[in-house]
């Protein structure tokens, strides 16, 4: 039993030590931002590492806490990407005057989903939920001598609040009709009445708040133009991973006999999320708001493949999480870097970088290509593994939709290409000097993007977790 | 006996030569590295075509030959199949051929070197996967692949409004993959149980024939675009304008083949009740792209233009031919898919030498070149009259090869079709004799241009080289018709036995 309670929480322990020590640290004599990094980077590695193996599946408190080995490769996805996250954004991060607390409240909001994705009941959904939400909102604050960076934090604690309000009515609703909080006893329950399909939408309602799904989108583009770089990449990559794997559990799981109602309500919402995500993305200036756009439309692709409703979908959607950690965090990273040091952010002052900086350039290409689905980069694999696991149900246009999309996609992931490669300027961004580990992550995210998707066995790996 | 030849020689050697160019050092290096890989890649090829012809000749019929098959995704059926049969071999061999060329051509590529021989061989490796692939999936990710290249290339190193016409060719072509992409993914799943995305096997399955009525557009479309198919031929005049002299060449010479290579073997390969259905309608838009294409060069006063705006009529050839559904005609369009790679590169290899010297590509600010540079302008005159079509020279067989095979089909709407497409050699002469008269004879017009030196050693080469396929194809243009006819005849065969 205590066996039990270590080996299937592991990654949870990991980081809830890790929470403790950083807070110890904090407290006790305090330690030089530099080594205190390391610490952390070193920690964060071991909780990744640790994440990929003595998986096992199992359930504890009768039901409450479930895990599976695919659970724990998606909690093994989502440590990378914070792993990821403090190499790249290594240089911001040292600067920073309060860098345990970041870490804390990162970590936390990472136990968070940890929790979220291995929930099996409604109640601890809804805590592990505001756990993932909450820190981060402080974390957008980051930027404390920036208002922007406190209206964003201001939006995103408002906005989450609203939907964690619809989502505890959603939940309500789901109690009053079937008497019960349990994922497994729901699923037998549900009768498709209209009152369990008003909680259904409910609770979709919420899930499309977080996924920042069309037309529930409004808050994404402010707060992550107004947070630290470090902060939006979290939201932009691991927050909404860690949505999509619950999101595409509770469909295909709880909420399977009802799969004629969302079935529907997913293409709609996929075909409006790709498409106003693409058509806002065209007319950006800002580079983190272009890339929240993007990132809205990458979430309606990932509708696609969840539309399919078949384990096909399911290794799709994770494989494609696990290749857009890769892009989205090397495209942020080099957004990072140039913002760090010169404090520009306007696809504009991109023009003639390649000049002076052509590794950044090359790494963000590679990004930006991985982003639009271009062979041979993974995103290619991901987009086109989405497409196919929907077209399985779905007639022509749906994945003709799509297709259109992903030339729309291709125009404006091209512009930035074209401001950094072919467009003159006379003052060019100077030569930026970045850490090593700042190029360490960044190489890793390279590699990710060029050999995930080449190498097949990483693909099938992930559907041997599901079959 | 049988000689075995492993394909994935073809893929790894430019793939080698790309990280080679990456890690050398100095720039000479660099150009010297291409050069090695495409010379060793040309070897390669006449091997190829040789442990073909013998494999052939000791009896194997087998359709594709070499085959290899390599798990990939087998989730989806994916494998990575490879294989060739005689028009593939064809298809390389003209690839061989034009990435040499291009090569050569780029010597003097003075702007971030390592970069542009990067990409061009990158862009080779794409068209060399494409020709060899047997898979769907392969395919398209090797057509995807040569997209960014001609972009960066294009953007990069191109002239004048070189920004807009990359966007626009990426733009286009990737509208063109994303109707393959419908296409495929239709295909795939309208083959019921055995759904897979190998060639071999889907060739094999009886496609309904309401779904080949709607994949068939989409897929023969999507490939289109990629060979100037009218009226998605739009990014054919910018593209080839803007882009460096070996970019030219790659585009017209290698990538509008990908599509034309696409439409035979994807679409109407595998969906031939389809083509049957859409054949007339096929033939009457190439008919306009051949018509259209030649009265637009009449009006062009570029010599990039020119050469550009005829490339789309004598793409349309391509698609006249395969849109004909004979043995013949099919063969005629695999041999003027090769012919006009040939010498739509030369072209734009000598455009490339004048503008060099020059500084110009208008027609009428040119005139009496022959005098200054005599080697230059004899190559012009040959690729002129070969792309006028006289006899002797690449571009009369393949046309006359293709107005063969039309005449087979002995209707009416047939008929008039290949007589409005011969119509077009007419015009073809008008506007080939005009721009070489002004260029080469005359009295020069530019006094600056007295002080022009010849081609040099590199360039001279790289025309030396590709007037050869123009002679070998013109002259002896029996061992290529004989290596494309039994690969053209399975495709007949499927389409003609139902």
């Amino acid at each position: 039993m205590l066996n039990d309670f270590l080996i299937l929480m592991k990654s949870e322990w990991v980081i809830t030590l890790t929470i403790f020590l950083l807070l110890f640290i904090k407290i006790g004599k305090g330690m030089k931002n530099e080594s205190l990094l390391s610490l952390v980077q070193i920690l964060l590695l071991l909780n990744t590492v640790t994440a990929f193996f003595y998986n096992k599946e199992g359930s504890l408190f009768d039901g409450m806490f479930y895990t599976s080995e695919l659970i724990a490769f998606q909690k093994g996805i989502l440590s990378l990407g914070v792993y990821l996250i403090s190499l790249v954004c290594a240089d911001w991060l040292k600067k920073s005057q309060h860098l345990p607390e970041f870490f804390i409240l990162m970590l936390s909001a990472l136990l968070g989903m940890f929790l979220m994705i291995s929930s099996g009941n409604l109640l601890l959904f809804y805590l592990s939920l505001e756990l993932a939400t909450i820190p981060v909102a402080a974390m957008c604050n980051f930027d404390i001598n920036k208002k922007v960076s406190s209206e964003a934090a201001m939006k995103m604690i408002l906005s989450s609040a609203f939907s964690s309000g619809i989502l505890l009515f959603g939940i309500s609703l789901v109690y009053g009709t079937t008497g019960t909080i349990q994922f497994d006893a729901i699923t037998q329950l549900l009768d498709g009445s209209n009152l369990q399909i008003l909680a259904f939408v409910f609770l979709f309602t919420a899930f499309a708040f977080k996924l920042s799904i069309v037309p529930f989108h409004f808050w994404t583009a402010d707060v992550y133009e107004g947070s630290p770089i470090a902060t939006t990449s979290f939201l932009s990559v691991i927050s909404k991973g860690s949505v999509a794997f619950i999101f595409i559990t509770t469909l295909y799981k709880v909420f399977q006999p009802m799969q004629g109602v969302w079935y529907n309500m997913l293409v709609i919402l996929a075909v409006i999320t790709m498409l106003l995500g693409n058509l806002f993305a065209l007319r950006q200036q800002n580079i983190k708001r272009f890339l929240a756009f993007s990132s809205i439309a990458q979430v309606g692709f990932i509708l696609v493949g969840i539309s399919s409703n078949r384990p096909d979908g399911l290794t799709a959607v994770v494989f494609f999480v696990l290749v857009y950690i890769f892009s989205n965090l090397a495209a942020f990273g080099v957004a990072s870097a140039i913002t760090e040091k010169t404090g520009q952010e306007n696809i504009d002052d991109y023009k003639g970088l390649y000049k002076t900086n052509p590794f950044l350039c090359w790494i963000m290409a590679l990004a930006l290509f991985s982003l639009a689905g271009i062979p041979p980069t993974a995103g290619f694999f991901g987009k086109l593994f989405l497409i196919t696991a929907g077209a399985a149900r779905a007639a022509y246009w749906f994945i003709g939709i799509a297709a259109l999309n992903m030339i729309i996609s291709l125009y404006y992931y091209l512009r930035v290409v074209r401001a950094m490669f072919m467009d003159k300027n006379e003052n060019p961004i100077e030569k930026i000097k970045f850490s090593r580990s700042v190029s360490f992550g960044l190489i890793i995210c390279a590699a990710g993007i060029v050999f995930v998707g080449l190498f097949s066995w990483i693909y099938q790996y992930i559907q041997s977790l599901i079959l | 006996m049988s000689i075995n030849m492993n394909l994935l020689l073809l893929l790894l050697l430019p793939l080698l030569t790309a990280v080679a160019i990456l890690l050398a050092g100095k720039t000479a290096q660099v150009k010297w590295i291409a050069l090695a890989g495409s010379a060793v890649q040309l070897v390669l090829a006449f091997v190829l075509l040789f442990v073909y012809n013998q494999q052939r000749a000791g009896g194997d019929t087998e359709p594709m030959l070499f085959q290899q098959f390599y798990n990939w995704f087998p989730a989806w059926r994916i494998g990575f199949h490879i294989g060739v049969d005689g028009i593939s071999v064809a298809m390389l061999l003209l690839t061989a051929f034009v990435v040499i060329a291009g090569v050569l051509m780029s010597w003097n590529v003075q702007k971030m070197t390592k970069e542009f021989y990067f990409l061009l061989i990158l862009l080779s490796l794409g068209a060399y996967g494409f020709f060899i692939s047997l898979d769907l999936f392969v395919l398209f990710f090797f057509l995807e692949i040569a997209v960014i290249p001609k972009y960066l290339l294009i953007g990069i190193w191109g002239s004048g409004k070189k920004e807009y016409s990359a966007n626009k060719l990426a733009l286009l072509l990737m509208g063109g993959s994303a109707l393959v992409l419908v296409g495929m993914l239709g295909l795939y799943f309208s083959a019921g149980q055995g759904r897979s995305f190998d060639l071999i096997q889907l060739s094999n399955i009886n496609i309904p024939v309401s779904a080949q009525l709607i994949v068939f557009p989409l897929l023969f479309v999507g490939f289109g675009v990629f060979t100037a198919l009218f009226p998605f031929h739009t990014w054919v005049p910018d593209g080839h304008s803007s882009a460096p002299t070996a970019g030219s060449m790659f585009l017209a010479g290698i990538s509008m083949k990908l599509g034309g290579y696409g439409c035979l073997r994807v679409a109407t390969y595998l969906l031939p009740e389809g083509a049957k259905q859409y054949a007339d309608i096929i033939i009457v838009f190439s008919a306009i792209a051949i018509l259209y294409g030649a009265f637009a060069t009449m009006m062009q006063q570029d010599l990039k233009y020119i050469n550009a705006y005829s490339s789309v009529s004598h793409c349309g050839f391509v698609l006249l031919g395969i849109g004909m559904l004979t043995k013949t005609a099919i063969t005629g369009a695999v041999i003027q898919m090769v012919s006009h790679g040939v010498m739509t590169a030369l072209f734009f290899a000598v455009i490339g030498i004048i503008y060099e010297r020059t500084h110009t590509r208008q027609v009428k600010e040119m005139g009496g070149l022959m005098k200054v540079m005599p080697f230059t302008t004899t190559v012009l005159f040959i690729v002129g009259l070969c792309s006028l079509g006289l006899p002797g020279l690449s571009g009369f067989v393949a046309e006359m090869t293709i107005f063969m095979g039309s005449w087979e089909n002995a209707d009416m709407f047939h008929r008039v079709a290949t007589v409005v497409a011969c119509m077009s050699i007419v015009v073809t002469a008008v506007y080939i004799l005009r721009a070489i008269g002004n260029v080469a004879m005359g009295p020069i017009k530019n006094e600056a241009f007295l002080q022009i030196k010849d081609a040099a050693w590199n360039e001279k080469l790289a025309a030396i080289i590709l007037v050869a396929g123009i002679l070998a194809i013109g002259i002896a243009p029996a061992w290529l018709n004989d290596l494309i006819r039994p690969a053209a005849e399975i495709i007949m065969q499927k389409v003609g036995s139902k």
